[in-house]
């Protein structure tokens, strides 16, 4: 029986072990980004400053709700989202600190929350991949919104359940008003718009001849491109002003609660830096947000990509009733 | 006598403890109270975070009814009835032929297409469906290869063909051991008065495997209603997708909270539904003391036995195998070189391992408990096992992350949590074939050991853990095949910085990089083998005793 008793505390030892730990020099962060992507990028900062970092990887939103149920005592140092609204549901509540302006000046205002709560590192503009051997551009809508009509029926891939559609459908709710985005959404769903996990899978379904089109984030199909330069995908960028053709940045801000600031600071300043922006540019194909480091080549400027009048920290008010919006269309 | 053949077991244990007790009644004596605790170690916390579920649910009424009384939800619900109902029926069909074939007729080889066709156990669902979307397609693997497009497979017959694959391995297994257990000489006193082969099938076979094909539609059914890696790379929408959507995509969790409780009380109408259509006949039989004479195939027939075999094997685990194959070596010749993940690796073995271990210690006492010492408490104690292991992992994990985040902070994101969890999820599958051990243990021995100064504790450690160990290294050794396969609870409750090799083949699968997926899922599934050899497939246990 003692045997036992000491048993039980051992593991409430070890238990207690395996949860508290975090010194100094290491922080806690919670990615929406994908291992893939970012990984190589962290281990670079672990290289460079010496500080060690854990990462949690998981969806934005998924993430952002665990930070708001974890609260005050959030183990996470750090919030790195792919998405504009999920950063904002933790500026909203209160949760992020404030950066200071040498940081969020670095990158252009638009960019960054309107309080500095975070700031923004990457950007991705919203497009349309499409098969370049079956699809001729010029029979292309002028926006997603051509996209309902019954000649695009079954060829147009969608991810309804993924982090950068849902910010896409919040920014059509603040852009053309919610009964718009959902006559937009029934009228896919009427189209049965094929659907998929993620922007990836629609990339390699276009180049795999099983679909035509598909509303994606426009670096999918580089990566593709550069991995086999036989791949028969285009990106097409809207040249009017449209949901569908808004550049989101991908964001970090510092939890409030982070006994670490000063170290999470660096990781923030890390990102902004020219390692990462390059890093961005070359290995992600996303745009870099600091002026200087130019994008790929294959990528219009950034500047002449036409962008709705919304205000990104505005989208977390309306990101629920994003997802609300496509239950409500039957898109899951 | 066969504790071996563990997966049987854990069927059993579906309906059996309220009357199997009393058989090895000894005088009412209490239990001591580590016992209980040992018992409830691992069990308590579990259901306490699920019944904390249900509290939160009904605090948001509103959104409580939104949710559940839309037309969306009634579709969700049909549609996983629809592929739970096709994917058993074709399970139960495959599984029982194949069992029938393989210990009734004079194919040549059986030991050998036995252990083939159980060898899709070893493939996670979400591996086949992974490989089976990817070989079709315009440009799928079978158009390059071959020339001829075949259409990709996705949506529902994706996902029914898939969990048909993954799961009539589990109902062969089950069929395949109680069909050993039958005496032959009713079927053969039937064919001797004149029966065709068919009507002795029918009339003969069938009846007398009604238990075992009971419960192996459950496993089946129950598997399929929680199964959420295939069907989301089917594209499936069935309730474990549209949990996981709602649980990532949204702010607000009460939606994914309310769609599990409606999963799990589907699964409880599933269980219930099996309990009631049990038939209430018994057939006796002594245990048979000779091999069954074997149902002679004429050329046509032997040729359709193995084409049938072939076919399910081939596209349960040849195609899978090869699949991967190629990509490892596409990757390593491209000079990427073959991608192995060392934290990966270490993960899972070291999630599987402790999983293994804990879901053994904490079934000795269960069953101690539930043979040693039985009353209505130590039934539902053993009932609760079983429900525990029936319900969906997503939405078992959904409530534990709801709990810890709330009540236990210190555990939260530990590992600590994720390893009781697996062992709560798993513990069914160890108490099976360790009760089936401790039946066949006398009581007098314990008492013998008693009665010579032995305490009640010693006596357990020395005389009846070792008398059971056979019993609960099988189910440990099913356990850790289990845990190395579990998705959703590892991706829900994992510590921040851990990772397994099936969350890397998921993350890779998802994002379509199957190639990248292929290393991971050919590691994973040598890891599997092994022990999966052990417990079940020994030739010598299923075909030839």
């Amino acid at each position: 029986m003692q045997r036992l008793s000491i048993l039980v505390l051992l593991i409430a030892l070890v238990a207690t072990a395996c949860s508290t730990g975090g010194s100094n020099d290491s922080l806690t962060v919670y990615s929406g980004r994908s291992e893939d992507l970012v990984q190589p990028l962290i281990d670079r900062f672990v290289e460079e400053t010496g500080i060690k970092v854990t990462v949690r990887y998981a969806g934005s939103a998924d993430l952002a709700a665990t930070i708001l149920e974890e609260g005050d005592s959030s183990p996470a140092d750090l919030f790195f989202a792919q998405d504009p609204a999920s950063l904002g549901t933790i500026a909203l509540a209160g949760l992020f600190s404030e950066l200071p302006s040498s940081i969020t000046d670095m990158v252009p205002a638009r960019f960054s929350d309107t309080d500095n709560r975070w700031v923004g590192t990457s950007g991705r503009a919203r497009v349309v991949v499409y098969d370049g051997s079956k699809v001729d551009p010029s029979d292309l809508p002028r926006t997603e919104d051509g996209f309902t009509d019954p000649r695009w029926a079954g060829r147009t891939g969608i991810a309804p359940t993924n982090g950068s559609f849902l910010a896409f459908v919040a920014a059509k709710i603040l852009s053309d008003g919610q009964d718009a985005t959902l006559v937009w959404l029934q009228g896919m769903a009427a189209n049965s718009s094929p659907t998929y996990s993620k922007n990836s899978p629609i990339v390699a379904a276009v180049n795999a001849g099983e679909i035509e089109t598909g509303l994606v984030n426009h670096y999918y199909l580089l990566r593709a491109l550069a991995q086999n330069p036989d791949e028969v995908g285009r990106n097409h960028f809207f040249t009017v002003p449209t949901a569908g053709s808004l550049v989101m940045p991908a964001g970090v801000g510092i939890l409030r609660s982070s006994g670490n600031q000063e170290a999470a600071q660096k990781f923030v300043e890390f990102m902004l830096g020219d390692i990462a922006q390059t890093y961005f540019a070359e290995e992600t194909f996303e745009y870099p947000l600091v002026p200087g480091v130019p994008a790929n080549e294959l990528l219009p400027p950034i500047d002449t990509i036409p962008t709705p009048d919304i205000d990104l920290s505005d989208l977390a008010t309306v990101l629920d009733l994003a997802t609300d919006l496509v239950a409500e269309a039957g898109l899951i | 006598m066969n504790d071996k053949t563990s997966i049987v077991d854990v069927g059993v244990v579906a309906g059996t403890p309220a009357e199997a007790p009393g058989r090895v009644r000894t005088q009412i004596k209490k239990a001591p109270w580590w016992l209980w605790a040992g018992a409830l170690a691992v069990l308590a916390p579990v259901s306490i975070a699920i019944g904390t579920l249900f509290l939160r649910a009904f605090g948001a009424s509103s959104t409580v009814l939104d949710t559940l009384f839309t037309t969306r939800t009634l579709r969700l619900t049909g549609r996983s009835f629809l592929l739970t109902a096709l994917v058993t029926v074709s399970a139960v069909t495959i599984g029982v032929a194949g069992a029938w074939i393989l210990t009734r007729t004079d194919l040549r080889l059986k030991a050998v297409w036995a252990i083939a066709f159980a060898l899709p156990l070893v493939i996670p669902s979400y591996v086949i469906a992974m490989t089976l979307i990817s070989s079709g397609g315009p440009r799928g693997l079978f158009a390059d290869l071959i020339g001829v497009p075949l259409p990709r497979v996705t949506g529902l017959v994706g996902a029914w063909i898939t969990l048909t694959l993954s799961t009539y391995p589990y109902v062969f297994l089950i069929t395949s051991a109680a069909m050993h257990r039958t005496d032959p000489s009713l079927e053969e006193a039937a064919r001797s008065l004149g029966s065709t082969p068919t009507r002795v099938f029918r009339t003969i076979v069938v009846p007398q495997l009604r238990p075992a094909m009971g419960a192996g539609a459950l496993l089946v059914a129950l598997y399929t209603l929680s199964d959420f890696g295939s069907v989301s790379l089917m594209r499936l929408d069935v309730f474990t997708r549209v949990i996981y959507a709602q649980y990532s995509g949204r702010i607000d969790r009460t939606p994914a909270i309310v769609l599990s409780i409606v999963l799990m009380l589907i699964a409880g109408v599933i269980i219930w539904g099996e309990q009631r259509t049990r038939g209430k006949g018994a057939y006796f039989s002594q245990k048979p003391t000779r091999p069954p004479s074997v149902y002679r195939l004429s050329a046509l027939k032997r040729l359709g036995a193995i084409a049938f075999l072939v076919l399910a094997v081939g596209l349960g685990a040849a195609l899978p195998i090869l699949v991967l194959s190629g990509w490892a070596l596409q990757s390593v010749s491209a000079g990427e070189g073959f991608f192995v993940s060392w934290p990966a690796v270490q993960g899972s073995l070291t999630g599987a391992t402790l999983a293994a271990i804990v879901a053994m210690a904490a079934a000795v006492p269960i069953v101690v408990l539930g043979v040693r010492y039985t009353s209505r408490k130590t039934v539902w104690l053993e009932r609760s096992a079983f429900f525990v292991f029936s319900l969906p992992h997503l939405t078992i994990a959904i409530a534990v992350v709801a709990f810890t985040v709330k009540y236990a902070r210190p555990v939260y994101q530990s590992l600590l949590v994720l390893v009781v969890v697996y062992a709560a999820i798993f513990l069914a599958q160890v108490t099976g074939p360790a009760r089936a051990s401790l039946l066949q243990v006398n009581p007098a021995l314990e008492e013998a050991s008693r009665s010579l100064g032995k305490g009640t504790f010693a006596t357990l450690m020395s005389v009846t853990v070792p008398m059971i160990s056979k019993g609960l290294l099988a189910g440990g050794a099913l356990v850790f095949v289990t845990t190395l396969k579990e998705l959703p609870a590892t991706l829900l409750l994992s510590p921040t910085g851990f990772t397994t090799l099936a969350v890397r083949i998921w993350a890779a699968a998802d994002e379509a990089l199957y190639a990248r997926a292929a290393s991971s899922a050919l590691i994973l599934i040598a890891v599997s083998v092994l022990p999966v050899y052990y417990l079940s497939i020994k030739p010598k246990d299923v075909v030839d005793r």
